[in-house]
């Protein structure tokens, strides 16, 4: 062992020091977002909060109810795809249907967008899908994404949406065209079960010879409006669907469409032309409808990147962005779930513990 | 029988190959929660899959561990600072078997399926369970935490070994000249 020499003690010291706080300065500029983009996971759910999050529930979607019943498919995706869903056979499927908002008391009949999400197989069959009623998003990138939600916030002051900021938005982004041209043209149905709900982005079903084709789906409604709602009513959707669902079961038609080679599978915000081929996987039986304190849907995080085995994700950045974004938000419920065991899912208990 | 100065190779091999192991899924980790970007899917299928092998080195370590002698501390370090030393290695084993534990029990909560490079599937073993994946969910981030904090003393306190005492502690894990 050499001999220490004193002079060189203080460099040695700075040794140390420079590479253990240089580490632990990488970890906390990495954890504190350095080389992230300019929005996170954490920032759209901040934003989706507005600084008043509901405890317990979804930062999006909060508003919903479980459903349960089963996938019955015909088998003509099977030349597509190996997912088991496909083959001729019933899947089982837990399901939420909600409407869009942080807000789990909100009436049903104001919200813009209304969803089903569905789970079913398990393991590496395990596929879920969060659908949408717009065909279409607004725009292609989480960025430009969360530029839209800051437009449409209501403005913090006046607590009303700025149509100022929101036609300044929609002038910057040409791509919001498809989507808007949708809006003008959809009225909201008067029952959950007579909406189209879309899967939005484009995924690809993947055969055993393991050949790719891009895809987007639909559940397309197999039955017509049902009475006019009664308006003052807040769970006035809900309450139609139960009813619904108690005297029979509810039926959509799961409809492929495949993409052509001169379609982009990952630009969320156009449209596929309507001479693309369609095809009918089978249909979505709903047998029950329950609230989410008395269903198993509300543990369920429906990211839509969990697929199974015969399905892939497109490069689509919106898509890719939903996974992180989800996550963030489950986190933070199951986060206030565990440390507080009272919490109920169900949007009716909260309003009587308000009273 | 006496004490060797060094650990065994197989210890040396396990200890710096987990290190950059270790590294690369703490900052992945840490990475991966925040980005919205299209590698995220790809970078959280590497993280369960490179999580399961972090599973399986730890044990085999700790079987080396305890099946191969260890080199003692030299004679001039305090009794107390011995024991800390030793607890500050176990407290590491902890949070070596922790992280993926939570990590793989956690997505079992959540319901989600652990591939590994797409060649199987972990089961399934705890219910779907939304208090339950909040618990291990926050369990997985404080343990890594707590591992950073202990990785950062354990290179602090080696390099002291190595660079001021000059003692042979830091040499019986990166090895000797002959």
């Amino acid at each position: 062992m050499s001999k220490k020499t004193p002079s060189a003690l203080p460099l040695r010291y700075a040794i140390i020091i420079g590479a253990v706080g240089g580490l632990g300065a990488l970890v906390f500029a990495v954890a504190g977002g350095l080389g992230q983009s300019s929005v996170t996971a954490q920032d759209f759910v901040n934003l989706q909060e507005g600084g008043n999050p509901h405890l317990g529930f979804r930062r999006a979607h909060a508003k919903g109810f479980c459903v349960a019943g089963e996938f019955v498919s015909n088998g003509s995706l099977q030349p597509y795809s190996i997912a088991p869903q496909f083959t001729a056979t019933s899947t089982p499927f837990v399901g939420r249907i909600s409407i869009a908002g942080g807000n789990p008391t909100a009436p049903d009949l104001n919200a813009p967008v209304r969803s089903l999400a569905l789970s079913f197989g398990e393991g590496s069959s395990r596929w879920l899908t969060a659908m949408n009623t717009p065909p279409v998003m607004a725009v292609g990138t989480p960025e430009a994404f969360y530029q839209q939600i800051q437009a449409l916030s209501p403005d913090p002051e006046t607590g009303e949406r700025n149509p100022e900021r929101i036609s300044a938005f929609f002038a910057a982004h040409p791509e919001t065209q498809t989507f808007r041209n949708w809006q003008a043209g959809y009225t909201p149905s008067s029952s959950f079960a007579s909406e189209i709900y879309h899967s939005i982005n484009a995924f690809y079903l993947i055969n055993e010879n393991g050949d790719r084709q891009a895809v987007r789906w639909a559940a397309m409604p197999t039955v017509s409006n049902g009475e006019t709602l009664d308006a003052a009513n807040a769970n006035a959707l809900q309450d139609e669907f139960f009813a619904r669902v108690e005297a029979q079961p509810v039926a959509f038609d799961l409809t492929f469409t495949f993409a052509n080679d001169s379609d982009d599978e990952t630009n969320p915000t156009v449209l596929w032309p309507s001479t693309r081929r369609n095809m009918i996987a089978g249909q979505i039986v709903v047998h029950q409808a329950m609230p989410e304190s008395e269903g198993n849907c509300n543990e369920i995080n429906f990211d839509p990147l969990v697929l199974p085995k015969g399905m892939a994700a497109t490069a689509d950045p919106i898509l890719r962005a939903r996974s992180a974004a989800y996550a963030e938000s489950y986190r933070r419920r199951a986060r206030e779930h565990f440390l507080n065991s009272s919490l109920q899912p169900s949007p009716q208990k909260e309003s009587e513990n308000n009273q | 029988m006496s004490q060797p100065t060094t650990y065994s190779l197989s210890a040396r091999i396990m200890h710096w190959g987990m290190a950059f192991l270790l590294f690369s899924m703490l900052f992945a980790g840490l990475a991966m929660v925040q980005s919205l970007q299209p590698w995220h899917l790809t970078l959280l299928g590497l993280h369960k899959s490179f999580g399961v092998i972090a599973l399986i080195a730890v044990i085999v370590r700790l079987v080396i561990r305890l099946r191969t002698t260890t080199p003692a501390l030299p004679d001039s370090i305090p009794a107390l600072q011995k024991r800390i030393a030793h607890a500050s290695h176990w407290l590491l084993y902890a949070a070596m078997f922790a992280m993926p534990l939570s990590g793989y029990f956690m997505q079992n909560a959540a319901g989600r399926p652990v591939a590994v490079f797409d060649l199987f599937t972990l089961p399934a073993i705890m219910p779907v369970s939304l208090p339950l994946y909040g618990f291990f969910r926050e369990v997985h981030a404080l343990v890594a935490w707590a591992l950073i904090a202990l990785v950062l003393v354990h290179i602090a306190a080696a390099l002291h070994h190595g660079l001021v005492k000059r003692d042979g502690v830091l040499q019986s894990m990166t090895g000797r000249k002959k």
